[in-house]
């Protein structure tokens, strides 16, 4: 609808990489006659980091369900990269809290998603103690989630989402509710682990900096109705670490990532922003 | 840190104006129910001697204690009578309501259908329901037994089927994400987020077996023959034997409490580390 606005597509590297999903005019309208999503074409490529940026009310946690398959799109397809829907055990979900689960440790809450797939204690125990070394949780095997801070119980949600290996990781404000200091930490362990194992990360924030010193591609959207409102490449090279957070490139990308996202809340008709 | 390792942390007088208070709310929770139930024992004795009360009237409590003492053996075997049918009706009581409880989480239309049946049988006095039950029913055991466990398995059904529908919306996406079969759900995810209400039900349902174990034989007993506490209650109150009365009545409350407290236990023992109901206050 509303797309004068369209930037041009990143011409890097993720040009080259092959598409695994695209979705096309994928549109979802509640039973309550809410126009959650109207219109959205997307492409998502192998190894992207790409962040769904916009104000509360814009579709974003809807369009990351229906990546996810927990629901389905009024019109429009998703076209997984060959056709048909990727396995379940190839999609990762971290939610916007922790979601584990409170009576079982550490270790139980990361050995699910594989003792879901029938895989006994001991055969899971190498592939859980590494993740959970590569969250920085060693040690912490049987502690349960009371016992934990805000972020580390975050952490034990990512090793969760990344313990069957999956293509993609989907991530719905996973660290909206944590301290600056620890959600900066997080940012740099994530970017990590990403850079390590190359899978595809759907991100969905409404923090301008941190899409920015995340992502490769920062797609902005706008409310009432849903929609895609503008794309933004981040073309700063990785590793991107404490240097760049400070660097005036940062400054000017989140500069600019910012104004698009001005324009897409003031694009919205009426502009009422109840901001919730 | 360091001065506590020390042992040797000052406090400042708020600080230690608050460690003082503690000090004597943990004191005070144990001494003063204890100083008030003392003092109630001694004036209930005060007040039979002052009013020169007949024995056969109201007891003094040491008179009571000695017919608990000489009467043992004889309200002992009674109340293990009672006990048999409190155990067996809230073990029938957990088998049944548990039982009911994850059939009626698994389909909305049959908790729609059911529950009110459920709320019936509740709702009715079971003195009331006792003589259809005696009319069906030949076996003494079987009567009491059944009686017990109308009244104790409600609380175990209504609170089981609040928590295995109480289950956080992300956790249940999450199994749904990771491919979860319904046996799956069940088992690693919805029995577990219900069992403090489960256990909560369980504690009412004690103390309900108990009392409907008792009911029972006080209706039982004015139509047929029973060993039980209550009918021993009964005997003692044709034969104006008022102590015994009350050392039974001492009896059926002491088992009472204490099977409140040993299911508290279990429940603390279950809970501890992860549900906030087991967990210590911080200030």
């Amino acid at each position: 609808m509303m797309q004068e606005n369209v930037a041009q597509a990143p011409a890097s590297a993720s040009d080259v990489a092959p598409t695994l999903l695209a979705l096309r005019g994928v549109g979802k309208v509640f039973s309550n006659g809410v126009t959650a999503l109207s219109d959205v074409d997307l492409t998502i490529r192998e190894g992207d980091f790409l962040s769904l940026l916009g104000p509360s009310g814009c579709g974003k946690s809807t369009a990351l369900r229906l990546i996810a398959g927990l629901s389905t799109p009024t019109s429009g397809v998703l076209d997984w990269r060959g056709g048909g829907s990727l396995d379940r055990s190839n999609i990762g979900f971290v939610f916007q809290e922790p979601t584990l689960l409170p009576w079982a440790s550490v270790f139980d809450n990361v050995w699910l998603p594989l003792r879901l797939k029938g895989v006994s204690r001991a055969r899971a125990a190498p592939a859980v103690t590494e993740m959970l070394a590569r969250v920085h949780l060693t040690g912490f095997e049987d502690a349960v989630p009371r016992e934990l801070s805000g972020g580390m119980k975050m952490r034990v949600s990512i090793a969760r989402a990344m313990v069957t290996k999956p293509r993609v990781l989907l991530m719905d404000e996973p660290f909206a509710a944590l301290d600056e200091i620890t959600r900066f930490k997080l940012n740099n362990d994530l970017l990590e682990l990403w850079q390590d194992e190359r899978f595809t990360v759907v991100f969905v924030t409404h923090s301008v900096f941190e899409s920015v010193f995340l992502s490769n591609r920062v797609v902005v959207m706008a409310a009432r109705p849903g929609r895609v409102f503008n794309e933004l490449a981040i073309e700063a090279a990785y590793p991107r670490d404490e240097a760049f957070r400070t660097s005036p490139d940062y400054a000017a990308l989140c500069r600019q990532a910012s104004d698009v996202l001005v324009k897409a809340i003031n694009s919205t008709a009426g502009a009422h922003h109840d901001g919730h | 840190m360091t001065a506590i390792d020390e042992g040797v942390l000052k406090l400042d007088p708020e600080e230690a104006r608050r460690v003082r208070q503690e000090r004597l709310e943990r004191i005070g929770r144990w001494v003063l129910p204890l100083a008030i139930m003392i003092l109630a024992i001694w004036l209930w004795d005060r007040i039979c001697v002052w009013n020169a009360i007949p024995q056969y009237i109201l007891p003094r409590p040491g008179v009571v204690l000695w017919t608990l003492y000489n009467d043992a053996g004889l309200l002992f075997s009674a109340l293990l009578v009672t006990l048999r049918i409190t155990f067996l009706s809230l073990l029938l009581a957990v088998v049944g309501g548990v039982g009911l409880a994850v059939l009626f989480a698994q389909s909305k239309w049959v908790e729609m259908s059911f529950f009110p049946f459920a709320i019936v049988l509740q709702v009715t006095p079971i003195v009331a329901i006792f003589p259809l039950i005696n009319i069906y029913v030949d076996n003494q055991t079987t009567k009491l037994l059944l009686c017990a466990w109308i009244v104790a398995f409600f609380p175990i059904l209504s609170n089981t089927t609040l928590g295995l529908n109480s289950v956080d919306r992300n956790l249940r996406d999450m199994f749904k994400l990771n491919g979860a079969t319904r046996w799956q759900q069940l088992r690693y995810l919805r029995l577990p987020a219900a069992m403090p209400y489960f256990l909560g039900g369980l504690k009412i349902a004690g103390g309900l077996s108990l009392i409907g174990a008792v009911v029972a034989e006080f209706v039982a007993g004015t139509t047929g023959q029973s060993s039980g506490l209550a009918s021993r209650i009964i005997e003692a109150g044709y034969r104006l034997n008022a102590p015994r009365l009350f050392a039974a009545l001492f009896l059926i409350s002491l088992t009472g409490i204490l099977i409140f407290l040993v299911l508290s236990l279990i429940s603390h023992l279950i809970l501890r580390r992860w549900h906030e109901s087991a967990l210590k206050q911080e200030r």
